[in-house]
């Protein structure tokens, strides 16, 4: 585990909904190129905590939070910080597709035209080159500007995924990508979360214990707000170090 | 179970409450309907009086419509024979002619200053309210604090609550003296002021039903464009009104509907007099004033009435056509957008 880079370090975070203390001194070390799953029961703040990492949170009023996420030494919750840029910079895919009501091409388009491309090849190949890592370009490169909307579930996330890769970011959040769709589009997803993690920083909330195991180099497991233990996946799931995470992984709760 | 459990029962609440409710609803298409019969058939008596002159009004209109020397000279002569045959009744050339003169020897009722009246006023109206009311509903759903929303789509919903008549009056009193000061120009009540005047009416119409089509906008959509790094504003401009454009335009095609029909702000703000003008700051007579100052001292049964209900026919398509294009574009183009067909 040394050998690898972080990406992410998170010091002694808190975050409050009103009084409730959602998320106690949480400490980690997300480390660059690899997929970190976050697992644990319903209500136990791990989406909280994903959205805390490109700042979503700040839309809900009345929340706040404490400690440091510092992503590639710069502190983003830092005053100074925009959060606007950091949004490009971590990309984040959420549990039920949502695509735009515009076409496929649109869809994707989105994020480059915002960041002030105009240009047709440019954007045709930005386009293009997102869908391919997508693993969605050969199904749809017919027609384009057919709508978001009228694509199968499955397709839709791997469209968001798309779109979340076409403004380049560095860093992909993933809010149970796959939870809401049938086996086979699950199988296609947790492949292409194996190819992207070559090229981005992959955080993975996931409700499904196989998945993580399948999919995930390290693993948060989360319960109550507190973060009990954050290994290699493998460790977490053949020897876990507290018997917590050993009983919620075996399902005697959660 | 056994079978006589099972047995269908008559349940006489039920069946009672049902045919309430169907006759209830039934009952408002038939007022719809009554009033649409009434209103053209109090139009009707004009046309019959027409059929007698019918072959001669092409070659009329043929003739109204060249210009020069010679066309005037023509225009001349048939309007003095014209307002020789029509005295009393209306026939098209004289119901589109363009003075309004209902009451007189040989009364005129050329009903085109009117329509352009109206459409003028509205025009003006719709102009100063499409902007207010979407950037308003734009910014309590999409922008303004919590506190904020709650405090402003009240207000601004209570404002479709004020009487028109004491807007008018606000019109008349406080507006028209206010807007002469600003822009120096001759007439107190003119299309202008009677526009603005009207766009109070308009806005909180486009307003609360935009708000509505804005607010309907899945939440999931915005946050898919603040997570791709777009901003706030961006996100509202990029996604959020696209979104909600067949709902917006459902909005103004109501408020236009409602800035054409209404009838005392402008009856009191416009100065009613039925002239052709193309400038703003002239008094205009809009059709639903016309209706609503002339129809109380009206002869029953006379031309001047027929005309009258002519333009309430009008007034009456007019809103029908609108709310039929509304309705079917906002469905049609809602099932295209969220259902991916």
């Amino acid at each position: 585990m040394n050998e690898l880079k972080t990406k992410i370090r998170i010091d002694n975070f808190n975050f409050y909904y009103g009084k409730k203390h959602a998320l106690k001194n949480i400490s980690m070390n997300v480390p660059e190129h690899r997929v970190t799953a976050l697992i644990g029961p319903s209500g136990c703040g791990k989406s909280t905590f994903l959205r805390s990492l490109n700042r979503m949170n700040d839309l809900i009023e009345h929340t706040r939070c404490d400690g440091t996420v510092v992503v590639d030494n710069v502190n983003i919750y830092d005053d100074a910080i925009d959060v606007v840029e950091l949004r490009k910079k971590i990309g984040m895919i959420f549990q039920r597709s949502n695509p735009f009501p515009k076409s496929i091409y649109d869809n994707v388009a989105y994020g480059p035209r915002i960041n002030n491309i105009k240009e047709k090849k440019q954007l045709d190949e930005i386009v293009e080159r997102s869908l391919i890592r997508a693993a969605l370009w050969d199904e749809v490169k017919d027609d384009l500007s057919k709508s978001g909307l009228a694509l199968s579930g499955g397709q839709q996330q791997r469209l968001c995924i798309a779109r979340a890769v076409a403004v380049d970011p560095e860093i992909l959040l993933m809010d149970e990508p796959a939870s809401a769709l049938d086996p086979l589009a699950t199988t296609k997803i947790e492949e292409l979360i194996h190819e992207l993690k070559g090229k981005y920083t992959i955080v993975i909330v996931t409700h499904n214990m196989q998945q993580a195991a399948r999919v995930s180099d390290f693993t948060a497991f989360f319960y109550m707000g507190e973060q009990i233990e954050f290994d290699e996946t493998k460790k977490i799931f053949t020897m876990p170090g507290k018997k917590q995470t050993e009983d919620y992984i075996t399902g005697r709760f959660g | 179970m056994p079978q006589n459990q099972l047995k269908k029962k008559f349940r006489l609440g039920e069946v009672i409450a049902e045919k309430v409710v169907t006759i209830v609803a039934f009952f408002s298409l038939a007022m719809i309907t009554l009033i649409f019969v009434f209103v053209f058939r109090e139009t009707l008596p004009i046309f019959y009086g027409a059929d007698a002159e019918a072959s001669s009004v092409p070659a009329q209109i043929e003739q109204q419509e060249t210009y020069g020397g010679e066309g005037v000279q023509e225009v001349a002569m048939q309007s003095k024979t014209s307002s020789h045959d029509t005295e009393g009744i209306a026939s098209i050339d004289n119901l589109t002619g363009t003075t309004w003169q209902p009451v007189s020897g040989k009364p005129k009722f050329g009903i085109v200053p009117l329509v352009l009246g109206s459409l003028k006023v509205s025009l003006i109206a719709v102009l100063f309210a499409v902007p207010i009311a979407i950037l308003a509903a734009l910014f309590t759903s999409s922008f303004a604090p919590k506190w904020a929303k709650e405090l402003m789509k009240p207000a601004i919903e209570i404002l479709a609550g004020i009487p028109s008549v004491v807007i008018g009056f606000f019109a008349l009193i406080v507006l028209a003296s206010l807007i002469q000061n600003i822009f120096g120009y001759q007439y107190r009540l003119n299309a202008f002021v009677g526009g603005v005047a009207l766009s109070f009416a308009v806005i909180p119409i486009i307003y609360s039903i935009t708000e509505d089509a804005i607010s309907r906008v899945p939440g999931s959509l915005t946050e898919a464009s603040l997570a791709l790094g777009a901003s706030k504003w961006e996100t509202a401009i990029y996604v959020v009104l696209p979104a909600a454009t067949p709902g917006i335009f459902a909005a103004v095609l109501l408020g236009i509907g409602r800035a054409f029909g209404e009838t005392m702000i402008v009856l009191m703000a416009t100065g009613n007099a039925a002239m052709l003008s193309a400038s703003l700051f002239e008094p205009v007579r809009t059709m639903s004033a016309t209706i609503g100052a002339e129809m109380a001292e009206v002869v029953f049964g006379e031309t001047h009435y027929n005309v009258l209900f002519l333009i309430g026919s009008i007034l009456f398509l007019f809103t029908f056509v609108l709310n039929a294009i509304a309705e079917l574009f906002v469905r049609q183009r809602m099932m295209k957008k969220f259902q991916g067909i």
